[in-house]
Order: structure tokens, then sequence, then C-alpha cells
């Protein structure tokens, strides 16, 4: 009996391929010619005069952007009569404070396996830096998501976007996306011709990284989930300049040296899990990545105390325990003069904020602003691991926006407190309550934490920040 | 007209490439000019034995020379294994950034000066070059100097291939000689179409004979130079000429080296063949 053939068509090929070899194994009947794996296909022009292949509904601006910011334009183009413009907004446009959007093919995504880099010609109005530009966004997964910025200049130039492995991209939908503000509040147009994958022979010389390269240490404990960072793919184009990209963590291949302490998913998240140091280092596209993380698990780690107040009498900033009132941010990072960094972290659901480096940092919440006219004490845990400085001199000062709910406007009020260098005390979460006491406590919107008198704290948790009625 | 490029698909180069001579010499200005076969291959060192460089064919220029070999080059020049060894039939020489006598890299320079010295033939070698900024590495011929008696230029360089790490796609092949040396040498660079030459092996060679020198890359003839595109005495009918295989790291050329530059670099040499003229 003659096999039947099956042709594939842009499906789900492995999974039912590997359905078809456990059926013809079945019967012990040879594979059909024809039941080759299914490809998609490999259309390399995105943007030529007209978009290539992407089907009618292929343009995604992101929430927040100026959703008309892409046009095809007929009357500009790099050896041709017509280009993409793209007109990035002022800076308060009603429509959307910035231009930014994916392209995603409005069918089956392509196969870019025979490329190397994702090439155009661009050119703007001014000599705007696009903030991000790439492909491999498409709102679902983004699984293999490269981004880079680049510099533009007032007449056509060609750029390179370099795929970090192109092998992992049989099948990707996300051909092409960017994002770009304003330039100095100032709006802009800029061009793109000739958008397409090419295969380009003068491009090589990979080296790939994790950690911005550097050979990074840090303390963790039982339970955190650490996402690795400065993921990045560099090749030497035949001008002889390097580009660089951000490389999503799919492209890589992570390795812990200890998977007793610490493991790696493949979304490059890192989960401690025992006592004593692991080594992260990754491969792409079998290259060694530059740059490791080594991290040193102190074991379990307490949690803070889980607050008992009734939610009625508790207006919440920060706390897995109550609902929080919307914030601004956690970390203003504030130039020039603040160095604190911030990462946030949860474990077994509960979240925590981490400041590391720490001279001052800022919470804003603003938006709107809390009235603890009532509820007008303050509560704040904190965690110091390893050791209290004898130095330690720790200031909080909280302020009142005044009428007009924003920071200045000659109306703010502030109140400082001082804190006794006793209550301090190592790996350990210790309880800071305090009345707010200061007049104006209507319009509460920042807190602010401070180093005084050449206090060398370093490295602290908080949790359960808010205010409460006693 | 003074330098032809003449580009050959076929595969079965060297055949051609003789025809191609003659071609060559058949629409010369220079209707005298000597048609010239080199098959006779005279010296070869495929590197096919792990370890040091055969001692019959290759010395080495040790140090920094004078002003780092004229050029403020910033290596130091050893025969130490880790600068210069055969593995897997190839010739290594490698370029480090390491602390070593005064001088911040080291790398190797191998000549065949007193061991292999010929006037005329076809001198090619199969190379894969480095990458990076500060990048020199260089397949190249010196006149003999007749013990110390005649110096440069007037004993004549031809530099078969030359190249700066921060260009990857170009090499460039140069003549010097007196009137015509250093900035005024007579040079043309071929660059690759959609490649680059420190990501595989490339043939780099010339065939020299009487009054011009031919230079190509692969199978295609890039360059000619003859007494005529000289503007001074045409010294590469006299006497013997060396070979010099280097990587040179900084220097007046390419430029020092920058953070991009990736160390440890390295110039592999798969063969270096010699030929002669039958009739010789």
């Amino acid at each position: 009996m003659k096999m039947k053939n099956i042709k594939f068509t842009f499906r789900k090929a492995l999974f039912l391929l590997s359905a078809l070899f456990t059926i013809m194994v079945g019967c012990e009947r040879e594979l059909s010619d024809e039941a080759v794996l299914a490809t998609f296909p490999s259309t390399a022009e995105i943007f030529t005069d007209t978009p290539v292949g992407l089907g009618s509904n292929f343009y995604f601006p992101f929430v927040g952007s100026k959703p008309t910011a892409w046009s095809v334009d007929e009357s500009e183009g790099y050896n041709s009569k017509a280009s993409m413009r793209f007109d990035v907004p002022n800076v308060n446009d009603p429509e959307g404070s910035y231009a930014g959007a994916i392209f995603r093919v409005d069918g089956a995504g392509r196969d870019l396996t025979g490329y190397n880099a994702l090439t155009f010609w661009a050119k703007g109005t001014r000599s705007g830096r696009i903030n991000e530009i790439g492909f491999g966004q498409d709102f679902f997964e983004n699984k293999y998501l490269v981004s880079t910025s680049l510099q533009l200049t007032t007449n056509w130039q060609k750029y390179v976007i370099p795929i970090p492995d192109a092998s992992k991209l049989v099948e990707e939908r996300g051909v092409f996306w960017y994002a770009e503000g304003p330039e100095n509040g100032e709006g802009y147009s800029f061009w793109i011709d000739e958008l397409k994958f090419e295969n380009l022979g003068t491009m090589a010389q990979p080296q790939p990284a994790i950690s911005n390269g550097e050979d990074r240490s840090e303390t963790a404990f039982t339970g955190v989930d650490i996402a690795l960072t400065g993921l990045t793919q560099t090749f030497n184009l035949g001008t002889g300049n390097n580009v660089t990209v951000n490389a999503a963590p799919s492209y890589f291949k992570f390795f812990s040296s200890n998977e007793d302490i610490a493991t790696v998913n493949d979304n490059g998240v890192v989960s401690i899990i025992g006592e004593g140091t692991a080594k992260i280092t990754a491969t792409l596209g079998g290259v060694v990545a530059k740059g490791s993380l080594e991290l040193t698990s102190r074991g379990a780690f307490n949690l803070a105390p889980t607050p008992t107040r009734d939610p009625s009498k508790v207006i919440s900033i920060y706390s897995d325990s109550y609902t929080n009132v919307p914030v601004d941010f956690f970390n203003g990072y504030w130039e020039p003069f603040q160095t604190t960094q911030s990462s946030e972290f949860s474990i077994g659901g509960n979240s925590m904020i981490n400041y590391t480096n720490f001279n001052f940092v800022g919470n804003q919440f603003a938006n709107p602003t809390v009235d603890a006219t009532q509820k007008s004490n303050l509560h704040i845990n904190m965690y110091i691991p390893n050791s209290v400085p004898a130095n330690i001199d720790f200031l909080i000062t909280v302020v009142d926006f005044g009428a007009d709910q924003a920071d200045g406007g000659g109306d703010d009020t502030r109140e400082q407190i001082f804190f006794n260098k006793a209550l301090f005390v190592a790996d350990s979460w210790i309880t800071l309550e305090f009345p707010i006491t200061m007049n104006n406590r209507n319009n509460i919107g920042l807190i602010i934490y401070e180093n005084i008198n050449g206090s060398s704290l370093s490295n602290f948790y908080l949790d359960n920040i808010y205010f409460y009625e006693n | 007209m003074k330098t032809k490029i003449l580009k050959l698909n076929s595969i079965y180069t060297y055949l051609l490439f003789s025809l191609m001579l003659t071609l060559f010499t058949g629409c010369s200005t220079d209707e005298k000019q000597t048609v010239v076969t080199f098959t006779n291959l005279v010296m070869a060192d495929e590197f096919d034995t792990d370890g040091a460089p055969d001692a019959s064919i290759w010395g080495y220029n040790i140090g920094t020379g004078q002003d780092g070999w004229g050029n403020n080059e910033l290596q130091y020049y050893t025969d130490r294994t880790e600068n210069v060894t055969v593995q897997n039939g190839v010739l290594i020489i490698t370029a480090k950034k390491e602390d070593f006598e005064g001088s911040s890299y080291t790398s190797a320079r191998l000549l065949t000066k007193g061991k292999f010295e010929q006037t005329y033939g076809r001198f090619e070698a199969r190379i894969r070059l480095p990458w990076g900024q500060g990048l020199w590495p260089a397949f190249w011929l010196l006149g003999d100097d007749s013990n110390g008696t005649e110096i440069w230029p007037q004993i004549g360089e031809i530099d078969i291939m030359e190249y700066v790490g921060d260009e990857p796609t170009r090499i460039f092949g140069t003549v010097h000689g007196p009137g015509y040396s250093g900035g005024e040498s007579i040079s043309k660079s071929y660059n690759l179409d959609n490649d680059r030459f420190d990501t595989g092996f490339h043939v780099f060679g010339i065939e020299w004979g009487p009054d011009y020198i031919n230079y190509y890359v692969d199978d295609v003839l890039y360059n000619q130079i003859t007494p005529e595109d000289v503007p001074g005495e045409w010294v590469f009918n006299n006497g013997p000429f060396y070979i010099i295989l280097n990587l040179a790291v900084g220097g007046n050329l390419p430029g020092s080296p920058n953070n991009e530059t990736v160390f440890p670099q390295t110039m592999l040499v798969d063969y270096v063949r010699v030929y002669k003229n039958n009739n010789n």
C-alpha cells in the first residue's frame, strides 16, 4: 500500500511530526518523502517600498505611545520613492508622549535561521538617538527579544542590528519594534527604508556577555529569585566597529556551578535553593559569555513580621498584607548625588525592597497624596544584613506636598525622624514606628531615607511601609 | 594601462592563472616582458609537524628592534611557544597582552633570512588573520642586505599581504624601494565582498619576475606593479629576498589597540609555498 502523502503547512510542526513518528513507527512503515519538517517562510524583507509579507494587521503601538506615529511616506525614500516615517511627538502631545510599536507578522512567523542581522537605512530630521530598536517582540512571550539604541544622522545611513543566534529563530513573528521619545522635549521625524534581514558575511566574532561582561558577586538567601541582567551579544562588523545588542535570556544557555545552591531556568532567573556559593555562567551559540554572577547564599531568610492591624486603620504604601496605594516610585534615582540602587524580590510570595550602595532614596506616592490626618503614624520594617555599621545615623523625612499635591511649589512641609542607634540590629527585622506630628499631613507624598553624619549603612531591606491609626 | 583587475570565477585557478598571464602580457604595453610560469615547487612548509617551526627554514627576530622595528610597534617578539608554535597542521603566531621585558605585548616574527632566499618566483601563503584595532599581521619579503652593506629601502621590500585588524575586509600589497618607501610606497588594497579575512583562510601571493610583480588573493589577481609604476629605481631584479611572517601590535600604521581589542589574537598559517620558473 502506498503511503498517504501528508503535507504540513506552517503548523505546530514538531509536535505533529513526533505524533506522526509514533503512528508510523507503530505500523512499521517508512516515513513518506513528503513528511518533512514543516518550515516557515524565510522572507527577508519587512519594508521595501511597501510592507512586505506582514499581512493586514501588523502594527501594534505601545500603550501610552502616539498610535499614529507610523506612516508610509511616499515622498521620501532611500534610493526609492517610499519609506516608513515615524513621527516622534512633542513632550506634551495629548495623543501620546512617545512613538513606539511592534511590527508583528499577521499570520505564521518567519524562518530567520538563514540570516544574521536586521538591516535598514535610516535618517532623521535631527540626529536623535532612538532609545530602543530591534526585533523579537511579539506581545506574547517576547522570547527572542533584541534591542539596541542608535544615533541617527540627517543623511541616509545603513544600520545593522545583529541576531544573537539565528538558529533560534525558526518561527519569529516579531520582526521589528521601536520606541523613541522626544529629544529635549521636542518631537521630530525619522525615516526607515529597506528594512530586511540579511546574512552578512562581513559580520563575525561574537562576544556574548552576561552581567555586562563583569564578574559580579551578590549575597542572597534561600528562596530568593534573581533575574540575570546585562545580557548582551556583540559582533564585529565589516567596518571594524563592534555592535552590541541586548539579547533575551532565551538566546543563552545558563549554568550553575552548584545546583544544590542555585539553579537557573531558561528565562535567566536564578533560584536560590540552599546555603553556600554558586557561580552562574552562560554560553550563547556555543560561545562562552563574558561575565558571571557569583551568589553567596546565607541560607534561610526571615520574612518581615506579618502586620496584624485592621486594614480599615491602615493606608499601605508597600506591604503584601494590605492593598497598597499607587506609588510613583520606590527609587527616584535623584541625580547627581544619589548612589542608591534598588531591587525588589520575593520569597514565597512575600515581596520586599532591597537598597544597595545606599546614601539616600525616596518613596514617592503623590498621585494621589496620602491623607494621614487620622492615620498619623508610620510603620516600617527594616532588615540590615551582616552587620550594622558602628557609625549608623539614619534619618527618615516625611514630606507633605501641600495643597498643590506636588513636590515643591512653596507649600511643602516636612518632618524629620531621627533614630536611636541602639534600635538597629543585624540579620533581624526591626520595626520602626513613629507618630507624624506636623500640622499639615493631609497631602503626604514622599518618604526619604538617608545616611547622615557620615553614616556608612550601605545595604538594607524594607517591607510593610504603611500609615496607621492607633 | 598600469594595473588590471581580473577576476577568475573558476576553481582551477592556477592553470587559468598561467593562461591569464599570457593574456595579460599580450595586452601589456611592454611587448618585451617575459612570460613566465612558476610551476617548480622549491620550498614548502606545510606546518605538519607539531612543535617549534622547522629550524632549517625559519629563524626569528627577537625583541623590539630599533624604535619598535622602525614603526613604533608595541610588541616584544619572542620565539617562545606562547607566541609561536605549530599545532594541528598550522603555524600559530599569537599576540598576547602581557608585561614582558618592558613591553605590554608579545608576539612573534619569523624569517627565512640566511635559510631560504630567492629572486623571482611565486610566493604564496594560506593564512587566517586576527582581528581588532591595533593588530598588524604581514607576509612579506625583504631584500638581502649583503651583510649590512645595503640598507632599506635600497634593498627593496615586497609586502605580499598586510592588514590592520580594524578593517577586517581589506588587505593590501605594497612595494618599497628608493624614492618610494614608507608613506610614499606603491600600494593597492583588495577588499573581500561579503566576507572577511579573520573568519577563514585565504591565499595571499605574488608572481614575481623580471620587471613585474603580480598580486593575488585566492583566485583574484588584483594588481601588477612594474618599473613604470615606481618613481625610483626598480630594485626587484636584484639579489635574493627572504620571507617574513609576523604579527605586530600597535605602531604607526594600525595605531594602538583599544579597549575593544580582544587578546590573545592569532595569525594562522596553513602553508608557505615558493615556486620557481622552470626555465631558471
